[in-house]
């Protein structure tokens, strides 16, 4: 059984006109214990929404859940109060951001922000135990120096450091899932690669699960199981990131890998360019949302494309899902 | 590429800018930020010098340093066979007409209460070039080179997506035929789809204008695919500069070893190698000898005496500053 499971999710948000308007439509996807899944796409595409959602932590009342089931170890989350809800945000599902300086509190030292999480979560232990978890925390996060960065302020640390100290809260409660939005993006390429690596070893030793969003094709592929890749609100294209990669199917997926400098250009030669604009959030086609960019687009695209799992194993986490009515022609 | 000296557009030498901080009526301690510290390079004509480095390395001050935009503390800026330390007024204003500048985020360097028109005809008046007939011909002409459509020279910045005001940028900054371009991070704040258009258009207005680049970017993959030669910065001071070939198949210096081993590759699971540890010290208080060797994995006692120079073998345009690459190479080899 998957750890996670999202069915049919949409997210829309209400204009100052009323009108609601769908950002995310109607997407699937499934995280297995211990295994990362990752989400790419470009901006506006609907992610972080995406992530957001999961979790209830969309901004309201503009934006809502407006359909679809979040099946986390089998109990729906969109079903449940915010008691109950609080209970698994930080504890069993945690959730980690691109700007640790907007996610952390400016004017309290880390140390009590991270304890904060516990006495929340805990609030039967001792504050000395949670003193010592927070230490071991700030250890395993490679802070050097533990002890005496406790009482240090976030402006105090730099960007590396304070990701490391956000990825320290979100470990703090030791949970079965972990959201990383863009986690890296502001990040140096010499600490992004400290943080992935730091990623990987604590979720080898807690068998946790992870959603990991960016846009980022090249580190999505070194760090996931399964990818998905969205596209104006929804999912194109899902599989293993082996399959994805080697063989990407969907029309944008092959564009995107193609505009990617490096992976194929001999230097200083045009890149592959995906041409055009996504449609704007008024202007939705009913049909295939990409068509208008495609460059194999027929007359069929003018309708919906159904997502076709292509492979179906024994095992349903090996499936690939493809959602162009033509990818059969132009598959590579 | 041939690299002959006379080609040289711009030369480089021993540039320092740095910046004041602190200090004030009654304090004496004024501290300084060395952003750049003892540059020297040349710009050939026609090349594309990519310029990388993670942030704060000083790439930024530098082009700006270029531009005069920040007076150099010292050292010096030869355009063709003319230092710009002692230009008059009128004279700068000729070399700021042949040097122009892409910027980040075109949204904030477009005036957004302007037209793309009077944005783009500006520079045209300021410059007295041709009449109001002519210039409004070239701006469509400019237009039409950026592939926009000549509609948009009615509209305001904020009508166009961030692509087609990078495009805007870079007609304003082609409008009157500069000679150099300076392009910092010009693609770093795009989509990887609108990325590459935007690159496209770079190398083909290159190739038309026969324009010499500075591009500055720190996505190692966008620099390699765009550059002749690459410059790599650490802590205000080039590293290593090679043609971008070498540097990528054979990188000297350990911090372009592990800035290179840490970028992720499409499709390789193997996991990322973290071979720099710790962060990028201040650049207000750089560590003695060699900058690098506070994270350096081969660092020895020497480097943090000794400030290593940038220095080429005899014959090649392969320079690195540091004392032990020749061994570092070997041992890279057996491994």
């Amino acid at each position: 059984m998957s750890l996670l499971s999202v069915e049919q999710l949409s997210v829309a948000i209400r204009g100052d006109d009323g009108i609601q308007r769908e950002l995310v439509s109607a997407i699937s996807f499934a995280i297995a214990t211990g295994q990362t899944m990752g989400l790419v796409g470009e901006s506006g595409c609907g992610k972080s929404l995406t992530a957001m959602a999961i979790l209830d932590l969309l901004p309201k009342p503009q934006a809502l859940r407006s359909g679809g089931k979040i099946l986390f170890k089998g109990s729906d989350l969109s079903q449940l109060n915010n008691k109950a809800l609080r209970e698994i945000r930080g504890h069993k599902i945690a959730v980690i951001f691109q700007d640790p300086m907007s996610a952390l509190n400016p004017v309290q030292q880390i140390g009590r922000q991270i304890m904060e999480v516990l006495k929340l979560h805990f609030p039967k232990q001792s504050n000395a135990i949670h003193r010592a978890r927070v230490l071991e925390l700030l250890t395993e996060v490679g802070i050097p120096a533990p002890a005496e960065r406790l009482n240090a302020y976030p402006h105090q640390l730099s960007g590396g450091m304070r990701q490391r100290v956000m990825i320290a809260m979100a470990l703090a409660c030791e949970p079965e899932l972990l959201i990383a939005d863009e986690p890296t993006t502001a990040l140096d390429v010499t600490i992004q690669a400290q943080i992935v690596r730091l990623l990987k070893k604590l979720q080898a030793k807690n068998g946790m699960a992870m959603l990991f969003i960016t846009h980022d094709l090249a580190l999505v592929s070194q760090l996931s199981d399964h990818i998905a890749v969205m596209y104006a609100g929804k999912i194109v294209e899902y599989g293993p990131a082996t399959q994805i990669f080697s063989q990407a199917r969907h029309p944008y997926t092959q564009g995107l890998l193609a505009s990617l400098p490096g992976a194929g250009h001999p230097p200083k030669s045009p890149l592959h360019s995906l041409d055009g604009q996504v449609p704007a959030i008024d202007n939705m086609p009913v049909g295939c949302r990409f068509a208008n960019r495609c460059r194999y687009a027929q007359d069929i695209c003018q309708t919906p494309p159904a997502n076709e799992v292509i492979t179906k194993q024994a095992d349903s986490h090996e499936v690939v899902s493809v959602a162009c009515h033509l990818w059969r022609s132009i598959s590579p | 590429m041939s690299l002959n000296n006379d080609k040289a557009i711009l030369k480089v030498n021993a540039l320092q800018l740095h910046f004041g901080q602190g200090g004030g009526l009654f304090r004496s301690s004024r501290t300084y930020l060395r952003a750049v510290d003892g540059v020297s390079f040349k710009l050939y004509e026609g090349e594309t010098l990519g310029l990388v480095g993670e942030s704060g390395c000083g790439k930024s001050s530098l082009a700006k340093a270029l531009l005069n935009l920040h007076k150099p503390n010292a050292g010096s800026v030869h355009y063709r066979e003319t230092d710009i330390a002692g230009l008059s007024d009128s004279a700068m204003r000729k070399y700021r007409r042949a040097l122009q500048m892409i910027f980040q985020d075109p949204f904030e360097s477009l005036n957004s209460r302007h037209t793309v028109e009077v944005i783009l005809e500006e520079p045209l008046i300021i410059h007295k070039v041709g009449d109001r007939e002519s210039r409004r011909r070239r701006v469509a002409e400019l237009l039409e080179m950026v592939g926009l459509p000549l509609s948009a020279a009615s509209k305001y910045p904020h009508e166009f997506s961030g692509g087609q005001r990078q495009r805007i940028g870079i007609a304003r900054a082609i409008a009157l035929e500069p000679e150099i371009l300076i392009c910092d991070e010009a693609v770093s704040a795009l989509d990887v789809s609108v990325q590459a258009q935007i690159l496209n258009l770079l190398l083909d207005i290159q190739q038309k204008l026969k324009l010499s680049i500075i591009f500055i970017s720190h996505d190692l993959a966008v620099v390699r695919h765009m550059s002749d030669r690459i410059a790599v910065m650490y802590l205000g001071q080039i590293v290593e500069i090679a043609d971008a070939e070498s540097i990528y198949s054979q990188p000297r210096h350990p911090y372009t070893q592990g800035l290179l081993a840490s970028i992720p590759r499409l499709g390789e699971t193997s996991p990322i190698e973290a071979h720099i540890s710790g962060d990028l010290p201040s650049p207000i208080a750089p560590p003695s000898g060699c900058r690098f060797h506070t994270r350096c994995p081969h660092r020895q006692a020497r480097c943090e005496q000794e400030a290593p120079i940038l220095q080429a073998n005899e014959g090649s345009e392969h320079a690195t500053a540091c004392h032990f690459w020749p061994e570092i190479a070997t041992t890279r080899l057996l491994a």
